[in-house]
C-alpha cells in the first residue's frame, strides 16, 4: 500500500467520522433582519456540530412571505426550514402543513420558552414553530429631549402622556420630530400598530358574528388620534415609513419617541449604528385612560418545518441549534449580551448578565402584558393582537393599511379611510364565505 | 465664416448632449459613489460627492453575507442559455418567415407577440404547479426554458425584421451561379445576418438578465440569479444605503460593462424594422 | 417564387417556435380558466368546487377594479408619452455633430441595463426618500419643503422611474431611424429656408412615424406587465394599484387563486384589446 493510498484512506475515514453518514444540505428561507443575518454568519458552528450544510435564502420580509406562502400552499417543497411568524403558524399547522416540534429532546428544554410565545406558536396544544426571537411593542424615547422639554415619561404612560411628550419634544426647525410611528401600508406594517391603538381605545376588528367593526365610534376615535398624532408631530413622509425607516430615523436622532417592536431596543442602543445610543429610555406601550387594554402587541419570528420535506431530521437539528440556550450563549460570547435574540426564553431573563442590559426588564414586562387570546375589551371570535389569525387577514389588513396610509398622506379623511376599509373588509369576508 | 458657425453649433450641441447624458446617467453614478461610502456618509447632509473616505467595506460585507459568484454564475447561465436556446429555435422560424412569406406570416408574428401579454402574476400558480410536476423548481434548466419562452416572440420578431432587409436579388444571383441551399445559407446569408443575430443576442441577454418576476418566484437557493441576490438587500434593519448600493453595483456591473462594450453591435440591429 | 417544397420546409422550420409558444400559452391559460370558475383557496383546503361566474362577477364588482384599470392606462400612457417626446428630442440632439458622441450615447443607454428592482430601490431610497433622499437635500438647499414623492406624487414618481428605464430604448430605435434619414433632403430644405420647426414637422416626424409605432408596440407589451417597480416603491398604495398588481394581491396576498385567475382572464382580455388596437396601426405601418 503506497503512502498516497494510505493518506487517501485516512482522509476518507476522517471525513466519514466528522461529517457523519447522514450529512445533508438543508435550505432555509429567512428574513433579512439583523438577528437572522447574524445567525447566517454563525452557520459554521452548526455545520461543525452536526455535519449538515445550509443553503440560505435570505429575502426582504414581503418577498419572503410571498415566496414561502406560495411554496407551502402549492406544496413546492423548496425549503426545509421556514422563517414564519405568529400569524402564519396556527393557520398552517391547522392545514397540516407543518411538522410538529413536540419531540425535541429534553436538553432543548421546550418548557423554557416564554409561555406567551409558546402559546402563540402552538396549535391544539402542540408546538409547530420554535421562536427565534420574540417581541412586544413599547415606547422608546429620548431621555435628553424629554429633559430639555421639562417632561418625564411614566413607566406606564397613557396616550395623553404620549401626546404631551410628542408636543414637547418636536422641534421641526432642527429636524426633530416628537414621534415616529409606522405609516407604511401593510398588514405587518402600519396595521400592526393601528390595530394595537384600536385595541387600546376599546375597538375590535370583528364582532362575535364576524361582522367588521370599522364603522364603530371606537375605531373612529382611535384612528383620528393616530392620524392627528402622526401628522402633527411626525416626520415628513410618515405615510411611507415602516419599521426600518423609523429605525433609521431614530438612530439618526430625528425622533423624540418611537413606539415599535421591543427588538428595536438593541439597535437603538448600539453605539456602532446609533447616534443616540446612550440617551434612550423605555416605557410600556400606552393605553387610553379608563381602558384596561394596553397597546402591546405580541410577535415572534419562528422557525418551522414544512410537512413533506425529505430532510426533516436535519431540519429539526437546525431548529434545535438556532433556538437553543447554547445559541444565545454563542451570540453573547461573540457580540455581547445586548445583541442576543431576545424574547424567546425564560432563562435569558433570569440570567444576571442579561439583566444588566438596559431594555431587558421592559421587554419582558411588555411581552407579559400581551395576551393574544383576549386582545380586546369586547369579546372577539379571533386570536391575535395586532392581527386576526384567519387566512384572509393578510389581504384585508394590507388593503385597509393602504387606506390609512393614504389618510396619513393627507389624501383622504379619517371617515373616508374607515369607510373604504370597512367596505373592503366586508367584501373579502363575504368572498371567503363567512 | 461657415466654419465658425458649425463650431459654435457643435459646442452648443456638445454641451447640451453631455448635460443631458450626465443627468440620465446620474442615478447610476450616484449608486456607484454611494457604494464606496460608509453608511453614515451615505445619508450625510449635505450629500457628499467625491470628497469622502473611499471604502471597500460594503463590498466586503456583501461578499461575506452572500455568495456573489454563485448568483452571478446563475445569471450568466440562465441569461446566456435562454438566449442561445431562443436563437436556435428562432433563427429557422424567422428565416422562413422572411424568405418564404405566406399570407399568414404576419398573423403568426402578431400572435407570437400577443403571448407576451399573458400577465405573469395571473399564471404564476399554474406554472408553479407545472414546475412541481416536472421537478423544475429551483433549477437552472427550468428558468432557462421559461425565460427563453417569454423572450422568444421578441427574438423571432427582431430577426424577422432584420432578415427581411437582406435583398432577395443576392440570393437569386447565387442560385443562378448554382449554389446549393447549404452554400447559400453558409456563405451568403449567414455573413449578412450576423449583425442582426448579434444584436438580437445582446438585447435578449439584457432582457433575461433583468427579468425579476419568474427568476425570483421559481428559485430558492440553487438556481437563484442576481435578481434574488438584490432581494436580500432591500430595506433591512438600520441604515442600508451604502450596502444596497454596493449590492446594486455588483448586480448591474456585469451587464452594464457588456452593454457598453457591445453597444455598437446592439444598436446596429436594434431597429425592429423601423428603418426602411 | 416559393415552391411547394420550400413551403413545407418553411413550415418545418417554423414548427418548433410555434409549438413551444402554443404550449406556453395554452397550458397556463387553460389552467387559469379552470381555476377561475372554481372556489380555490389554498389556505382553506385548496379546491372547493365549481362556482360558475362568481369570481368574474366579484372581481369586476370590487371597488378596486375600475381604478386599477385606469391606473394601468395612466402609467402605460404616461410612460409612452414621456419616452417618445424625450426620445425624439434626444435622438435629434444625438444625431448632431458633437464631441464625444460615443460617450454620450453610452451614458444615455445605461439605464436600460439596470434591472427594474435595482432601479426602483435606488430611486425610492436614495432619491425620493423625503428625509435622506437626494431630492429632499436639494429642496432643502433651496429652502423648500421636501416633496413626499411616493405618497403625494405616487403615480408621477412611478411614471418617472419607469420612463427613466425605457427612455434609452426609445432613443436608440429613434436614433437609428433618424440616422437613416436622407441628409440631402434635410440640407435641401435648409437651403430653401425652411425654419427648423417645419423641417421637424414635415420631414423628420413623418420619417419617424414607423419607428414610433414600433416603440409604442414593444414598450406597451412590457409596460402592461410592470410589477417590480410598484412592489418595491408603494406596494400598490396611494392609487398605484394597476390591474397586474390587483391580481397579485388577490392571488398571493389574499391567497384567493380563483378570484385572482378571473382577474388574470380580464387582464388577458384588456391586453388583447390594446394589442389588437396597436397591431392595426403597426400592421398598417409595416406593410407600407
Amino acid at each position: 500500500m503506497s503512502l498516497k493510498n494510505a493518506l487517501c484512506a485516512v482522509t476518507a475515514l476522517t471525513l466519514i467520522t466528522t461529517t457523519g453518514a447522514f450529512a445533508e444540505t438543508i435550505t432555509i428561507a429567512t428574513v433579512n433582519n439583523g438577528d437572522m443575518i447574524r445567525m447566517q454568519g454563525l452557520t459554521e458552528d452548526f455545520t461543525k456540530k452536526t455535519g449538515h450544510d445550509v443553503e440560505w435564502v435570505t429575502l426582504e420580509e414581503n418577498v419572503l412571505r410571498q415566496r414561502v406562502t406560495q411554496d407551502i400552499a402549492a406544496k413546492g417543497g423548496q425549503f426545509d426550514v421556514l422563517t414564519i411568524g405568529m400569524y402564519e403558524t396556527p393557520i398552517w399547522a391547522g392545514n397540516e402543513w407543518l411538522v410538529s416540534l413536540d419531540d425535541l429532546p429534553a436538553s432543548y428544554d421546550a418548557d423554557d420558552i416564554l409561555p406567551a410565545m409558546r402559546a402563540g406558536l402552538s396549535h391544539d396544544g402542540s408546538l409547530y414553530a420554535a421562536p427565534f426571537y420574540g417581541e412586544s411593542s413599547m415606547i422608546m424615547y429620548r431621555t435628553d429631549l424629554m429633559e430639555k422639554a421639562g417632561l418625564t415619561m411614566p413607566d406606564a404612560p397613557t396616550w395623553s402622556d404620549v401626546e404631551a411628550a410628542a408636543k414637547g419634544m418636536t422641534d421641526k426647525d432642527n429636524e426633530i420630530y416628537g414621534i415616529c410611528l409606522r405609516g407604511k401600508a401593510g398588514w405587518g406594517e402600519n396595521m400592526a400598530f393601528i390595530t394595537t391603538v384600536a385595541n387600546s381605545f376599546g375597538a375590535r376588528w370583528f364582532d362575535e358574528n364576524w361582522k367588521p367593526q370599522l364603522d364603530t365610534p371606537e375605531w373612529k376615535e382611535a384612528v383620528s388620534f393616530y392620524n392627528n398624532l402622526l401628522t402633527t408631530y411626525g416626520p415628513p413622509g410618515a405615510s411611507t415609513n415602516g419599521f426600518n425607516e423609523n429605525l433609521a430615523l431614530f438612530q439618526q436622532g430625528k425622533c423624540g419617541m418611537w413606539i415599535d417592536a421591543t427588538v428595536a431596543a438593541s439597535f437603538v442602543t448600539n453605539p456602532d449604528d446609533s447616534t443616540v445610543a446612550d440617551k434612550v429610555g423605555f416605557a410600556l406601550a400606552p393605553n387610553k385612560e379608563g381602558v384596561d387594554k394596553r397597546s402591546n402587541w405580541l410577535w415572534a419570528w419562528a422557525l418551522a418545518i414544512p410537512a413533506g420535506t425529505q430532510k426533516e431530521a436535519a431540519a429539526k437539528q437546525f431548529i434545535e441549534w438556532a433556538t437553543s440556550k447554547d445559541y444565545i450563549e454563542l451570540v453573547a460570547s461573540k457580540e455581547g449580551w445586548a445583541n442576543v435574540p431576545p424574547g424567546a426564553r425564560t432563562s435569558l431573563y433570569q440570567n444576571p448578565e442579561y439583566q444588566k442590559v438596559p431594555f431587558a426588564a421592559m421587554t419582558l414586562e411588555s411581552i407579559n402584558a400581551a395576551n393574544p387570546d383576549s386582545p380586546t375589551v369586547k369579546p372577539v371570535p379571533y386570536v391575535g393582537i395586532q392581527y386576526v389569525a384567519i387566512p384572509e387577514w393578510a389581504g384585508i389588513g394590507t388593503a385597509a393599511g393602504q387606506e390609512f396610509s393614504a389618510m396619513v398622506a393627507g389624501q383622504q379623511t379619517v371617515d373616508e379611510a374607515l369607510a373604504k376599509a370597512q367596505a373592503n373588509t366586508a367584501e373579502e369576508m363575504e368572498a371567503a364565505g363567512y | 465664416m461657415a466654419r465658425s458657425v458649425t463650431t459654435r453649433r457643435k459646442t452648443i450641441n456638445t454641451l447640451a448632449a453631455w448635460a443631458i447624458g450626465l443627468l440620465i446617467f446620474f442615478p447610476i453614478l450616484w449608486t456607484i459613489l454611494t457604494s464606496f461610502k460608509t453608511e453614515a456618509q451615505a445619508i450625510n447632509d449635505p450629500p457628499l460627492f467625491f470628497f469622502f473616505d473611499w471604502t471597500l467595506e460594503n463590498y466586503a460585507v456583501v461578499q461575506e453575507r452572500s455568495n456573489y459568484m454563485r448568483y452571478l454564475w446563475n445569471s450568466v447561465i440562465i441569461a446566456g442559455g435562454s438566449t442561445v436556446l431562443g436563437l436556435i429555435i428562432a433563427v429557422p422560424a424567422a428565416w422562413s418567415m422572411a424568405f418564404v412569406p405566406s399570407k399568414r406570416t404576419k398573423d403568426i408574428l402578431m400572435w407570437m407577440l400577443s403571448t407576451k401579454m399573458l400577465p405573469a402574476v395571473g399564471v404564476l400558480y399554474p406554472i408553479y404547479l407545472v414546475f412541481i410536476e416536472l421537478g423544475l423548481l429551483d433549477t437552472r434548466v427550468g428558468l432557462t426554458i421559461v425565460l427563453m419562452l417569454i423572450n422568444l416572440p421578441i427574438i423571432v420578431w427582431m430577426l424577422y425584421t432584420y432578415f427581411k432587409e437582406i435583398p432577395g436579388e443576392i440570393l437569386e444571383a447565387a442560385r443562378m451561379d448554382g449554389a446549393t441551399l447549404k452554400e447559400e445559407i453558409l456563405y451568403i446569408l449567414t455573413p449578412m445576418a450576423i449583425p442582426g443575430i448579434a444584436s438580437t443576442l445582446l438585447l435578449n441577454i439584457i432582457l433575461a438578465w433583468n427579468e425579476a418576476f419568474w427568476t425570483l418566484n421559481l428559485t430558492a437557493a440553487k438556481a437563484a440569479p442576481l435578481t434574488a441576490f438584490i432581494a436580500s438587500y432591500s430595506s433591512p434593519e438600520g441604515l442600508f444605503y451604502a450596502k444596497l448600493s454596493a449590492a446594486s453595483t455588483m448586480a448591474i456591473a456585469p451587464i452594464l460593462i457588456l452593454g457598453w462594450f457591445s453597444q455598437k453591435q446592439l444598436v446596429r440591429g436594434l431597429t425592429f424594422g423601423a428603418v426602411k | 417564387m416559393a415552391t411547394q417544397h420550400s413551403r413545407s420546409a418553411a413550415r418545418f422550420m417554423m414548427a418548433p417556435a410555434v409549438i413551444l409558444l402554443l404550449g406556453w400559452m395554452l397550458i397556463p391559460l387553460t389552467m387559469t380558466l379552470i381555476f377561475s370558475f372554481k372556489k380555490y383557496l389554498p389556505l382553506r383546503g385548496g379546491d372547493l368546487g365549481w362556482v360558475g361566474f362568481d369570481n368574474y362577477v366579484r372581481f369586476v364588482s370590487s371597488s378596486a377594479f375600475w381604478p386599477s384599470v385606469q391606473t394601468t392606462l395612466i402609467i402605460v400612457g404616461g410612460v409612452l408619452l414621456i419616452t417618445i417626446i424625450f426620445g425624439v428630442l434626444l435622438s435629434i440632439l444625438l444625431d448632431q455633430p458633437m464631441w464625444g458622441q460615443g460617450i454620450v450615447r453610452i451614458l444615455v443607454i445605461a439605464p436600460f441595463f439596470v434591472m427594474p428592482t435595482v432601479s426602483a430601490l435606488v430611486w425610492k431610497n436614495m432619491f425620493m426618500d423625503p428625509v435622506n433622499g437626494l431630492f429632499a437635500h436639494l429642496w432643502k438647499a433651496f429652502g423648500a419643503q421636501p416633496i413626499e414623492w411616493l405618497s403625494d406624487l405616487s403615480l408621477f414618481s412611478i411614471i418617472l422611474i419607469v420612463s427613466w428605464q425605457w427612455l434609452p430604448f426609445a432613443t436608440l430605435i429613434l436614433l437609428t431611424a433618424i440616422q437613416s434619414l436622407d441628409s440631402e433632403q434635410l440640407e435641401a430644405a435648409e437651403m430653401d429656408g425652411a425654419p427648423p420647426l417645419s423641417r421637424f414637422a414635415f420631414i423628420i416626424l413623418p420619417h419617424l412615424s414607423r419607428a414610433i409605432t414600433i416603440v409604442v408596440l414593444i414598450q406597451t407589451i412590457f409596460l402592461l406587465a410592470i410589477f417590480a417597480e410598484i412592489f418595491v416603491t408603494t406596494s400598490g398604495a396611494f392609487g398605484t394599484r394597476t390591474l397586474t398588481y390587483l391580481i397579485y394581491q388577490r392571488v398571493l396576498e389574499s391567497q384567493n387563486v380563483g378570484l385572482g385567475s378571473a382577474g388574470g382572464v380580464y387582464a388577458i382580455i384588456l391586453a388583447n384589446i390594446v394589442a389588437i388596437f396597436l397591431m392595426r396601426i403597426v400592421g398598417k405601418n409595416l406593410d407600407t
